[in-house]
C-alpha cells in the first residue's frame, strides 16, 4: 500500500469547518484511497470517526494519525448527473428536460428530485433570438410611476372633457389587465431553461403593472369614479386570455393587439388635452414597443422553424373574429370619448377634428397591422384581409 | 406470503422511509408491509410472539427480543444493519476550564444523561463510569433528561437537553454519542472549543433488522438480498437512504452488543428472560 496523502488541519476542528479540508483532500483520491488527517484539535479523532460514518467513508484509527478511507457515496450522488445545457445563449437546447426542475441552465443536475410541472419545453415554441437584448433594454428602461410623471402639473379641463379622459383610462386599465395576465400565465408554464424569455415576460408583467398604476392614477386625478366597462370589450379580451398556445397568444396579443395599441397610445399622447395624460400615454407606449418587438421576434423565429405557423396564425385570427362576431366590439362610449378627447371642446368644428383624428387612428392601426403581418411573411392581400378581421376593441 | 415488519414511529419521516422502501420491495416482487409501533417494547414482544416477521430494532430492543426469544427457545437473526450502525462511541464531556479532565475527577459530581432507555446517552456511558468506580447514587449524581421514553434514545431531545444543562452550569458533565457531540458543536449548543471529551466508550453497534420465528426463510432471503442491493447510486432510493441515515446496508452482526448487555445487567434494566425490570421505565 502506498503512503496515504496527508493533510494538516492544525488546530481547526471538524465542528468549525475542518470537514471542508478533509473533503478537499479526498476529492481527487479514488474510492478506497487513504487520507491521513493530522491536527491538534483534541476531539479530532472522535469527530473524524463520526463524520466518516455519516459520509460513508471508512476510518483507520490504528495509528497515531487517523486515516480516512474514501467511500463511494460522496461521488455516487453525481454518477448520473448531467449538465442542463450550457449557461450562455448558445447552450440552449431544443427541448428542455423537466427533470432539470429549477436548476439554472448550465448547472450540473443531480438525478432525482421532482420533475417541473411545465409544458412549454420546446425552444421552437417560445424562443426569440432578440429576447436577451429586449430584456436588457427593458430592465434598463424601467421608470418610477411616482416621479416619472409630473402629477402636480397645472391644467384646467371642462368637466365633460375630463370625463372622456377618465373613460379612455378605464378602457386602457382593462386592456392592461389582459396584457399583464397573459404573460404571467405563460411564465408559470415556461421551462426556465429559456431564461431570457422568462425574463422578457417578467419585465412585460412589471411594465403592465406600472401602466395599470399610472392609468388608474390619471383617471382618479380629478374624478372619484371610473368610467364604464362594456361587455363587448371584455368578451374581446377574454378570447385573448383563452388562447392556450404561446405563439398564437403572442400573435393575437403582442403583434395585433399591442401593435394596434402603439398607434392608440401615440394618438392619446398627441391629442391629450392635458400634460399628465400625455405623459402616461407616452411612457406606456415606450414599453409597449418592446412587447411588440418580442412578439415579432418570436413569431419570425417560429415561422422560420415551421412555415405552417403562418396558417395557424391565420386560423387563430379568424377564430377570434368568429368568436367576436356577435359582440359589440369596442364600447361606443370609448369610441366617443376618443373623439371628445381629441376634440378638446364641444364645438362642431372641434368634434369634426376629433372625428377625423379617430378615423386617421383606425387607418394607422390597420396600416401598422398590415406592415407587421407582411414582416412575418404574409402576402400583402392576406395581410390586408387579416388586419381587417382584427377586433373592433383594438387590443 | 407477506413479510410484515415492525418499525417504531419516532418521527413522521418513518412513514416516508418505509413507504418508499415498500414500493422498492413490491416492485421487485417481494410482498412487504410494515406496522408502526409507538415504542420498542411491544414491537420486541410481537416479534418474538410471531405477530410480526421482522423488526427494525434499536440495540436495546435487540437485547430484549433476544432475551425473550432465548427464554422461549427461539432463535432470532440480526439480518442486516446500516453502515452507520457500526462502531459508534459514546462520550463523557465536560466544559473547558471546569478543572475536570478525567473520569476519576467526576467523583462526587453530577452528570447529565439522556432518556432512561437511551443506550448511547445513558446505559453505555453510565456503564463506562461504573467501570471507572463512579456509582450512581453513591459517589455520582445522575440527572436524567427523559425525552421520548420508549424510543430507546432515537429522539435526540434528551441528549440535547443534557448538553444544554452542561453549558448552563447545571451539571459537571454530559453524556452523548460522538455524532451528536459533533452536531451540537456545529449547532452552537456546545460552542466550538468549549468542551472536552474526558471519556469514550469502546465502539459498539446500533440498530439491526431482526428476523423473528414467523418469517418464511425464502422470503427472508429475498428481503436480505434486496436490502443489500439498495444502492446510493439510485436517485429514487437516495433520498430515502439519506432520511434513514445510511449509505448502504451491511450484513448484520451481533458482536457489537456485548457492552450494552453488560450495561443492562448492571442496573437490571431487563431480566435475563427479557422481562422489563427497570422500575422507573414507563414507555
Amino acid at each position: 500500500m502506498s503512503a496515504p496523502a496527508t493533510i494538516d488541519l492544525e488546530d481547526l476542528g471538524l465542528e468549525s469547518g475542518g470537514h471542508l479540508l478533509v473533503q478537499r483532500g479526498l476529492r481527487d483520491l479514488p474510492v478506497g484511497g487513504r487520507l491521513s488527517v493530522r491536527g491538534q484539535d483534541p476531539a479530532l479523532r472522535t469527530h473524524l470517526g463520526a463524520w466518516c460514518r455519516s459520509q460513508g467513508h471508512g476510518i483507520d484509527l490504528t495509528g497515531v494519525t487517523p486515516v480516512v478511507v474514501k467511500g463511494s457515496a460522496s461521488s455516487a450522488r453525481w454518477h448520473r448527473a448531467e449538465r442542463a445545457g450550457r449557461p450562455d445563449v448558445n447552450g440552449v437546447v431544443p427541448r428542455a428536460d423537466v427533470r432539470w426542475g429549477l436548476a439554472p441552465r448550465g448547472a450540473l443536475v443531480e438525478e432525482g428530485g421532482p420533475p417541473l410541472n411545465v409544458d412549454l419545453i420546446d425552444q421552437d415554441v417560445v424562443w426569440a433570438d432578440a429576447a436577451r437584448q429586449l430584456y436588457v433594454n427593458g430592465a434598463a428602461r424601467q421608470w418610477n410611476p411616482d416621479t416619472a410623471i409630473a402629477w402636480d402639473a397645472e391644467f384646467e379641463l371642462p368637466e365633460e372633457i375630463e370625463t372622456a379622459v377618465v373613460q379612455v383610462m378605464t378602457y386602457l386599465i382593462e386592456n392592461e389587465y389582459a396584457a399583464l395576465q397573459i404573460p404571467a400565465k405563460f411564465i408559470g408554464r415556461l421551462h426556465p431553461h429559456y431564461r431570457e424569455v422568462m425574463q422578457v415576460l417578467s419585465v412585460q408583467v412589471a411594465d403592465e403593472a406600472r401602466h395599470v398604476e399610472v392609468f388608474t392614477r390619471r383617471a382618479l386625478l380629478r374624478s372619484s369614479e371610473l368610467g364604464v366597462s362594456g361587455a363587448g370589450g371584455r368578451a374581446s379580451l377574454q378570447t385573448l386570455l383563452d388562447e392556450p398556445d404561446f405563439s398564437l397568444a403572442a400573435f393575437l396579443l403582442s403583434v395585433l393587439g399591442e401593435g394596434s395599441f402603439l398607434d392608440l397610445l401615440s394618438f392619446i399622447a398627441r391629442h391629450a388635452p392635458d400634460p399628465v395624460t400625455r405623459e402616461v400615454a407616452s411612457l406606456a407606449q415606450r414599453d409597449e414597443r418592446r412587447h411588440v418587438a418580442f412578439g415579432m421576434a418570436h413569431l419570425k423565429y417560429a415561422v422560420e422553424a415551421d412555415r405552417s405557423m403562418l396558417g395557424r396564425m391565420r386560423m387563430a385570427a379568424e377564430r377570434r373574429h368568429d368568436a367576436l362576431a356577435s359582440t359589440a366590439g369596442l364600447n361606443q362610449d370609448v369610441f366617443d370619448s376618443l373623439i371628445v378627447l381629441a376634440a378638446h371642446s364641444w364645438s362642431p368644428a372641434a368634434i369634426t377634428d376629433g372625428w377625423s383624428a379617430v378615423q386617421q387612428l383606425q387607418y394607422d392601426m390597420d396600416q401598422g397591422r398590415q406592415r407587421r403581418l407582411a414582416q412575418l411573411g404574409f402576402p400583402a392581400d392576406e395581410a390586408t384581409e387579416l388586419s381587417a378581421l382584427h377586433t373592433r376593441n383594438f387590443m | 406470503m407477506t413479510i410484515l415488519m415492525g418499525a417504531v414511529a419516532y418521527d413522521a419521516k418513518v412513514v416516508t422511509i418505509w413507504d418508499g422502501f415498500r414500493r422498492y420491495f413490491t416492485e421487485r416482487g417481494l410482498d412487504f408491509d410494515y406496522l408502526l409501533y409507538s415504542h420498542y417494547e411491544r414491537q420486541a414482544e410481537d416479534l418474538v410472539g410471531g405477530r410480526i416477521d421482522a423488526a427494525w430494532n434499536s440495540p436495546l430492543a435487540w437485547i430484549r427480543a433476544r432475551r425473550l426469544a432465548d427464554a422461549a427457545g427461539i432463535k432470532l437473526e440480526a439480518l442486516v444493519m446500516r453502515d452507520t450502525d457500526r462502531d459508534l462511541r459514546s462520550l463523557v464531556v465536560t466544559k473547558v476550564g471546569s478543572g475536570i479532565e478525567n473520569l476519576s475527577q467526576l467523583d462526587g459530581r453530577t452528570i447529565a444523561v439522556g432518556a432512561v432507555d437511551s443506550p448511547q446517552a445513558n446505559l453505555l456511558p453510565v456503564s463506562l463510569l461504573r467501570k471507572n468506580g463512579l456509582i450512581p447514587g453513591e459517589n455520582l449524581t445522575v440527572r436524567r433528561f427523559d425525552v421520548g421514553v420508549g424510543l430507546h434514545g432515537d429522539h435526540i431531545g434528551g441528549e440535547r437537553d443534557a448538553a444544554r444543562a452542561l453549558m448552563a452550569g447545571a451539571v459537571d458533565a454530559a453524556c452523548m454519542i460522538d455524532a451528536n457531540h459533533l452536531l451540537f458543536s456545529r449547532e452552537g449548543v456546545l460552542p466550538a472549543g468549549s468542551t472536552t471529551v474526558i471519556g469514550e466508550t469502546d465502539p459498539f453497534d446500533h440498530c439491526n433488522m431482526t428476523i423473528g420465528p414467523s418469517a418464511d426463510p425464502a422470503e427472508v432471503s429475498r428481503f436480505r438480498e434486496l436490502l443489500l442491493a439498495m444502492s446510493y447510486d439510485d436517485a429514487t432510493l437516495r433520498p430515502l437512504l439519506d432520511l434513514e441515515g445510511l449509505k448502504l446496508w451491511c450484513p448484520g452482526r451481533t458482536s457489537g452488543y456485548q457492552a450494552l448487555e453488560t450495561a443492562v445487567d448492571e442496573i437490571g434494566f431487563y431480566g435475563s428472560g427479557g422481562d422489563v425490570r427497570a422500575s422507573d421505565y414507563r414507555p
